[in-house]
């Protein structure tokens, strides 16, 4: 459909949303809003292909994350996001008390394989439903479900069970070193 | 004080997880996410918008508003 000033206006109403799906995807701001610009530009390129009437953001996100997949991924391994800059591009800083927590979530977030981090980000933030974040991800529904489950395990293993990584190695020195003191 | 990170935060195996570890990673998901919401439509991008539907809505008219950047 041609641009309309309606569709112009919700194109532009996405934008915060995909930049802070940007920006967990890449965990880097400024990498971030590149993406945006080039999902807009994209976007308008190709906006009579966009079926009226069909889910806006979901078209748009797709757009988004396909240039991620093809693009930035390669790039991002360049330039982790050792310093915390993701961190450094929210205005609102939070409470001391919570900051500590917030990092620690952020980086066990980070920790996460792509394909689980962007289908936990979907449904768990961007409020999508399983069925729109299979499509943005050109995936079946279940592989969504299950990537959400996963994540969701991950998460609270790397969170909530101190060490959890740790304890597989662990116990098979224990049991080497006890298997061959006994 | 509670400690997430406390024993009792788990029932000592992975695969069971409760209900207060989905609600707190699903509360710190959305925070987070909402912190780069919040930030609302940066200039550049409402500036692009703008841009490109000045050229777009008038393709005749070469420039378009305020944008003349000397092609004719």
């Amino acid at each position: 459909m041609p641009l309309t000033n309606e569709l112009r206006d919700d194109i532009l109403a996405s934008v915060p949303s995909l930049r802070a799906f940007a920006i967990s995807l890449s965990g880097n701001g400024d990498r971030a809003d590149d993406l945006v610009q080039e999902t807009l530009l994209r976007a308008l390129a190709n906006i009579d292909s966009f079926q009226p009437g069909s889910n806006l953001p979901a078209w748009l996100f797709t757009i988004l994350r396909n240039l991620f997949r093809s693009d930035y991924r390669k790039r991002r391994r360049e330039v982790e996001d050792a310093d915390g800059s993701y961190a450094k591009t929210l205005k609102t800083q939070p409470a001391q008390s919570a900051h500590l927590e917030f990092e620690e979530f952020r980086a066990a977030l980070e920790k996460l394989p792509q394909d689980q981090r962007e289908a936990l980000i979907l449904v768990g933030a961007s409020g999508f439903s399983y069925e729109d974040a299979a499509a943005i991800c050109g995936c079946a529904v279940g592989t969504i479900k299950s990537r959400v489950n996963r994540a969701r395990s991950k998460l609270s293993a790397l969170l909530y069970v101190d060490g959890a990584e740790d304890f597989g190695p662990d116990e098979t020195v224990r049991a080497v070193i006890g298997g061959s003191g006994g | 004080m509670k400690d997430p990170k406390s024993k009792n935060a788990t029932s000592g195996k992975q695969g069971g997880l409760n209900a207060e570890i989905q609600s707190r990673i699903g509360h710190q998901l959305r925070a987070m996410y909402d912190d780069v919401v919040r930030q609302g439509v940066p200039d550049r991008f409402a500036d692009l918008i703008r841009k490109l539907d000045a050229s777009d809505a008038n393709p005749q008219m070469g420039t378009a508003g305020e944008k003349n950047d000397g092609r004719d």
